[in-house]
């Protein structure tokens, strides 16, 4: 790749200037099915890049006794990893920074946001911001064993630890999401609790802790960490649209196609994933952190383990 | 983990009005709590001592923002008890449909705030188009949507044309296949019921020691009604029944209001559907004869009582408001020992409080010799003195 290619790549498409737009038109559509399901008009199209704008010129208030510099960079930290995150995953076609293990290194790199947010929440010197952090992460305990299960079942049936090698191995054959459909399913409800959205708004609940981890995060600190959260919504549907549903490709097409269509086919999916999403958020009320470990623990994992153990007899009969 | 407090209110953003809950808790687990429910007196009580009947009512309509036809219907009946007159047939039809369009609308309201309490936004959005056209009625019908003003001491200040009625009872009879949505949303909603079940549990025994009023007791299965168990307007001659459960919990409280929907929608069909011909307004004089009398009226929140005493003049001596929300408070807070954090707001929320309608202030003297109250004024610059040194904020 040359240098002029590669600053395109990372700067322009699919890097931090699609990445922004598309993050912002994902939220604007998701605020608007959600909107249209609860008999709302909803906002118009360009509000999420009206709100970022408006927040980043408000005042930064620093409260006392809260870490300035934490508070500052833990919101660049989490844009920073889910858009070099996002890097990896196949959006017109094959990533051309992928490589043998980055389904792993994008997993954890997915994984920083809720962990900056616990840094956040300790840091804030408010008691709200606190209880919120350590629900952050409590929650992340109890979904990521699941979330990890469900989306390592396609790259053990495909051999590849490569997202853009489960791709192309599901290219002439039957995707993911029709092999695993119980993976589809936990990975789905999984992202749902990485995104910390109704019913797994836990750590944010609106009126029982203000506003969680982000109660002291104001202006820019806070317009970038809506950020990233818009981010990984992007990031996450990306992940489970080339895990499950092909990313790119067309459907019952066993070549991959144009960087055009393939985009087209990758935009369709997100978009698919997060009707999915929406219709989830608008659809449940929230559950109590207690019953989310419970349920967790007991339904969502014994899911995942269930579609793990049946990979290997999906790998025999599929030779 | 050691022992947090955390602070719920007087500024939070499941609260609508102050209170203060000073919520011990460990790790998410409330240990104990304290609560400060008066941040907002408006001294009505004293003021409804210093303005004849008829001006009394339009001031007690603002106590409260949902019942205020309740705080309206209980003085003018009281008062007209005392002067021995009663309202016509007519008035006290118009005052019922009223009193239940008030409730209908209440209940949807608290539908939607429990739900949005929870995180279920949808069921809160959904609840609140379908209050707009209970609201939209009730606007039609009296001229007002909040503070209706259709209550006079003696009957009712506005009568209604048989076209207005109709349009009103064709805009009410939709509602039912709404609450009949909800009814089973509330039944089947798998992550609302398991927010709902077993949360705030209330025995009977607890309910009766506690003296808690209205759905929250009836929810625990305490059968009682004011509307049934002490008649007033037109509750006697109307079929309906009183709705009880033996949930005791959220759930049963949700239970027992979206089944009090239904008899208030029949209630108010009927009604609507034959209207008593004749006067709405009897003639009252001027003052009323020296008495008491304990004016009772089943609020959409549970019992509220009026005492009055008057003096033989056209001003009542004495007006002593007691609003459900204040009987349910203790209730509240026994339910929350023990409970997880974010059950708080639910379990607050499923009383419905009106926490402004609960304030009042009491002079205490600690060598126990002066008895005597405040006057008007003195009331006033105390107020004004109150928030000048900034005390409020102590």
């Amino acid at each position: 790749m040359t240098v002029p290619a590669l600053l395109l790549h990372l700067l322009v498409f699919p890097g931090l200037l699609f990445l922004v737009s598309w993050s912002l038109a994902l939220e604007w559509v998701d605020r608007k099915v959600a909107a249209r399901m609860q008999s709302r008009v909803g906002p118009p199209p360009l509000q999420p890049l009206a709100d970022f704008v408006k927040l980043l010129g408000k005042e930064v208030i620093q409260p006392g006794g809260a870490g300035g510099r934490v508070l500052g960079l833990a919101p660049l930290l989490s844009f920073a990893s889910v858009a070099t995150a996002f890097l990896l995953l196949p959006v017109s076609g094959s990533s051309p920074l992928g490589f043998q293990g980055d389904l792993v290194v994008a997993l954890y790199l997915l994984t920083v946001p809720t962990v900056a947010l616990l840094l956040v929440g300790w840091s804030s010197s408010n008691v709200f911001a606190a209880v919120g952090g350590v629900r952050a992460v409590t929650q992340m305990f109890i979904y990521e064993v699941p979330f990890y299960l469900a989306l390592l079942g396609p790259a053990l049936l495909a051999g590849s630890w490569s997202v853009s090698g489960i791709v192309e191995w599901q290219a002439g054959r039957p995707w993911m999401g029709i092999l695993q459909p119980v993976g589809l399913l936990v990975g789905l409800v999984g992202l749902q609790a990485k995104l910390e959205r109704t019913p797994f708004d836990i750590p944010e609940a609106e009126t029982e802790i203000v506003a969680g981890p982000l109660t002291e995060l104001t202006g820019r600190r806070l317009a970038v960490m809506h950020l990233a959260k818009d981010a990984l919504l992007a990031a996450g549907c990306a992940l489970l649209a080339a895990l499950f549903l092909g990313g790119p490709l067309r459907p019952f097409s066993a070549a991959l196609p144009g960087a055009v269509e393939g985009f087209l086919w990758f935009a369709a999916k997100t978009l698919l994933l997060l009707l999915v999403l929406s219709t989830m958020r608008a659809a449940t009320a929230r559950i109590r952190i207690d019953q989310l470990d419970a349920w967790g623990w007991k339904v969502l994992c014994s899911l995942a383990l269930a579609q793990m153990a049946l990979v290997p007899f999906l790998a025999s009969w599929m030779e | 983990m050691a022992e947090v407090l955390v602070p719920i209110g007087p500024q939070h953003p499941a609260l609508k009005e102050p209170v203060s809950f000073r919520v011990w808790a460990d790790g998410e687990v409330i240990v104990r709590l304290e609560m400060d429910v008066s941040y907002n007196h408006r001294g009505i009580e004293k003021g409804a001592e210093q303005r004849d009947f008829h001006r009394t009512l339009p001031l007690l309509e603002r106590i409260c923002g949902i019942c205020s036809h309740s705080h309206t219907t209980v003085f003018a009946k009281g008062i007209e008890a005392l002067m021995q007159v009663e309202a016509p047939p007519r008035a006290r039809a118009i005052r019922t449909v009223v009193a239940e369009l008030e409730r209908v609308h209440s209940h949807l309201l608290w539908l939607g705030v429990a739900a949005h309490e929870v995180g279920f936004n949808t069921l809160f959005m959904w609840t609140w188009r379908d209050r707009e056209a209970v609201q939209d009625v009730l606007e039609a019908l009296t001229g007002n949507r909040v503070n209706y003003g259709i209550n006079a001491v003696g009957g009712v200040r506005r009568d209604w044309p048989p076209d207005l009625v109709s349009t009103a009872l064709d805009r009410v009879a939709p509602l039912g296949d709404r609450v009949r949505l909800y009814a089973d949303m509330v039944a089947r909603e798998k992550t609302m019921l398991a927010r709902f079940t077993g949360v705030g549990k209330l025995t009977r025994e607890q309910v009766l020691a506690y003296g808690a009023v209205g759905p929250t007791a009836r929810a625990s299965g305490v059968d009682y009604d004011v509307r049934r168990d002490d008649p007033y307007l037109d509750y006697a001659r109307l079929p309906w029944k009183v709705i009880t459960d033996d949930h005791g919990d959220v759930l049963g409280r949700t239970l027992v209001r979206v089944g009090e929907l239904h008899e208030s929608l029949n209630m108010i069909q009927v009604l609507l559907r034959d209207l008593p011909p004749g006067e709405i307004r009897a003639k009252v004089p001027r003052t009323a004869p020296p008495g008491e009398f304990l004016s009772r009226y089943e609020a959409p929140r549970g019992e509220l009582v009026h005492f009055l005493r008057t003096n033989g003049t056209d001003r009542a001596e004495r007006v002593d408001v007691r609003t459900p929300t204040m009987a349910n408070w203790t209730s509240v807070a026994m339910a929350l020992r023990g409970r997880w954090l974010a059950d708080i707001p639910v379990i607050v929320a499923a009383i419905d409080p009106c926490l402004s309608c609960t304030s009042r202030v009491s002079l205490a003297d600690p060598e126990g010799r002066d008895r005597g109250g405040m006057t008007w004024d003195e009331l006033r610059e105390h107020g004004i003195r109150f928030y000048a040194e900034g005390r409020h904020e102590r």
